[in-house]
């Protein structure tokens, strides 16, 4: 496959984007600024990316409560990002998602889910008005291994399959639905061997892997281009982090963990990117503060952004 | 005028509004070749086509997450559940999803899609295929709740539903569906939160929803014999609800039933008593608000119990004479 350098740059500024913002989101956390709880996706950071490089800008995604990663990779404001995240006006929500439910419908992002599975239907259904208004675009369709258990899954991707829509279903599985592992909560030994069920095709890739995800998800999304209907990718990766700010990961060992963290997707792409000669040192250092101005300035965005009017608590319930 | 049924009514707004506006699209269980479980949507299969009236699998969840996800991408769906029943089983599309998007994102999106169903008890089809839902759906803000008595009213409440940028939750009574009425030739809208006045009175006012108000309306016949002026009102949308047009014959009659169909346990007759006694009628009340509504319990199957625990037209009559002594 020919990526342009222009492109794996571009991936791995994101990678670093989401990365950064992450750890960001986990520092306001600790200094006790945000509210309320969030997911982080730090070490998922090349299956956001790697999968939404596929797309076109007006394309659509649908994401989950864990759904930093992909909303940057589609494209989203740090500053309005960052402000949402302190509840503030000039958030993307104006302080009424937070984590959750950050969303830019215009620029495709149907949204984070705070339901796990309740955003695969809704996928389903951008793809339908795809189909209908025939406008050429695919929906990427984000959830965790935990909604693949869920009724939604099965409806879903039924659904796609029987009215062939243009829509991808890209399974994050990084091996806990909260505490619980992917073994004792599947019957399947992959979730793509339920694709044969559904008769559509079933990828698995390494989620770790930013360009081995790039090319699967491409394949799946230029057959969903070309009218020949859904497909389901499973991207195996892991969260290094607890599944929420309250979790003191009891369910798995402190070694999982570190072999987890030494297959870092950030740290191989940049050591590929150098030793096949496609980047130097330099310009990765380049990349590297462009993404620290970034995130500071979004901080700054944030912290100086207005708190949302009480009075205006009502709006925006009914069109 | 026209003298058609309600589903020829509500067939027919349906179909002004795809002709209309081509966003529109029908999908749900058996609304194809088959025209809906009910027929409210026979031949438009043969008149629009398969892309935009759909077959759905059985699976409701999907049917209404798909509206959800088209509608917040440009299509205007009208999904059909089976029975309203069935909509418990799509609760986290409706409730979670289609309700809160639009607030959740700070405004910036809109979800206009209309979930239609059938309602109600009165056909031997027992406790899982019988129910009334209306006030379940009317305690989540972000959805708006219609059930329209009339096929004057269910074909102008459907295309103002149709055309409404909010997830609306279209209930039909599925014992109104045969009645007949008169509707214009020409087009009309029904203003969702327009409560109507069904008939004027002077002595006593009986709110009455969806089944209840030809209930009502052949009650207040009986009772105008005995010389009995009797108002009947029917909100037609619980949400938006018309707060005004029901204060005001309270104060003209001082004198109050609510007449619903479902349990009355936390039933929308119970918001409404509430709305009387928090506004300026309540000064004007003559006696205590009267609620009729259906006993706390499943809809038995049983033809004579079926009947006996949902407000017939003699209870209402009981009811009348009692408030007046």
């Amino acid at each position: 496959m020919n990526l342009t350098k222009e492109k794996r740059l571009e991936m791995y500024s994101q990678m670093l984007k989401i990365r950064r913002f992450e750890e960001k989101v986990d520092e306001f956390f600790k200094a006790n600024l945000m509210w309320g709880t969030c997911h982080l996706c730090i070490g998922e950071e090349a299956t956001a990316v790697g999968a939404i490089a596929t797309l076109n800008k007006d394309d659509y995604i649908t994401s989950t409560h864990r759904g930093h990663g992909h909303c940057i990779a589609k494209g989203a404001s740090l500053d309005k990002m960052m402000a949402e995240l302190l509840g503030k006006e000039t958030g993307y929500c104006r302080g009424r998602g937070g984590s959750m439910h950050i969303a830019d419908v215009e620029s495709g992002n149907l949204g984070a889910n705070g339901v796990v599975g309740g955003g695969i239907p809704i996928a389903v259904g951008a793809a339908l008005s795809s189909k209908m208004k025939k406008d050429g675009k695919v929906t990427l369709c984000f959830f965790g291994d935990g909604a693949s258990n869920n009724g939604t899954f099965h409806e879903s991707i039924n659904l796609a399959a029987v009215w062939k829509l243009p829509v991808v279903f890209v399974v994050e599985n990084n091996l806990y639905g909260m505490s619980v592992p992917f073994r004792k909560a599947c019957s399947a030994e992959n979730i793509a061997d339920r694709a044969k069920g559904y008769s559509i095709p079933g990828y698995i890739v390494d989620g770790n892997d930013v360009e081995a995800v790039f090319e699967t998800v491409n394949k799946a999304v230029q057959d969903a281009r070309n009218g020949k209907g859904p497909s389901l990718v499973e991207c195996k990766t892991y969260r290094w982090k607890g599944h929420s700010k309250s979790d003191n990961n009891v369910y798995r060992t402190r070694e999982e963990i570190k072999a987890w963290m030494e297959k870092c997707p950030i740290k191989r792409y940049k050591e590929k990117l150098i030793a096949e000669g496609i980047a130097t040192e330099e310009e990765l250092k380049q990349i590297e503060d462009d993404v620290e101005k970034e995130i500071a300035k979004a901080e700054e965005f944030a912290k100086n952004s207005p708190e949302p009017k009480v009075e205006d608590v009502m709006d925006g319930i009914y069109a | 005028m026209a003298v058609i049924t309600y589903i020829q009514a509500l067939r027919d707004g349906i179909r002004e509004e795809m002709h209309r506006d081509e966003r529109v699209f029908i999908m749900g269980e058996d609304v194809g070749l088959y025209g809906g479980a009910f027929k409210v949507t026979k031949g438009l299969l043969e008149e629009f086509g398969e892309e935009r009236v759909r077959d759905t699998p059985i699976s409701e969840a999907a049917i209404a997450g798909a509206a959800v996800g088209s509608a917040l991408t440009g299509m205007r769906p009208v999904a059909e559940i089976m029975f309203s029943d069935f909509m418990t089983i799509a609760m986290d599309q409706i409730v979670n999803q289609a309700a809160k998007i639009r607030y959740m994102f700070g405004g910036k999106a809109k979800v206009p899609m209309v979930l239609r169903a059938p309602q109600g008890s009165g056909t031997g089809a027992a406790a899982q295929h019988s129910q009334t839902l209306v006030a379940l759906f009317t305690h989540i803000p972000g959805l708006k709740v219609v059930m329209p008595s009339t096929p004057y009213d269910v074909k102008g409440l459907i295309k103002a539903a149709i055309r409404d940028d909010n997830p609306v939750i279209f209930m039909e009574h599925k014992l109104l569906y045969h009645t007949k009425g008169e509707v214009p030739e020409e087009e009309y809208i029904v203003p969702l939160g327009k409560a109507d006045v069904k008939r004027e009175g002077e002595d006593i006012t009986i709110i009455a929803g969806s089944i209840m108000v030809p209930r009502a309306l052949e009650a207040a016949e009986k009772l105008e014999r005995k010389g009995i002026e009797v108002e009947v009102i029917d909100p037609r949308s619980l949400v938006p609800f018309d707060t005004e047009t029901i204060i005001e014959s309270v104060i003209k009659t001082g004198r109050v039933i609510i007449a619903e169909d479902d349990c009355k346990n936390a039933g929308w007759g119970a918001e409404v008593a509430a709305k009387i006694v928090e506004s300026e009628a309540f000064d004007y009340l003559d006696a205590p608000i009267k609620r009729l509504a259906g006993l706390d319990t499943p809809i038995p199957y049983n033809p004579n119990l079926e009947r006996a625990v949902v407000p017939q037209v003699e209870d209402i009559v009981k009811a009348v004479e009692e408030m007046l002594g």
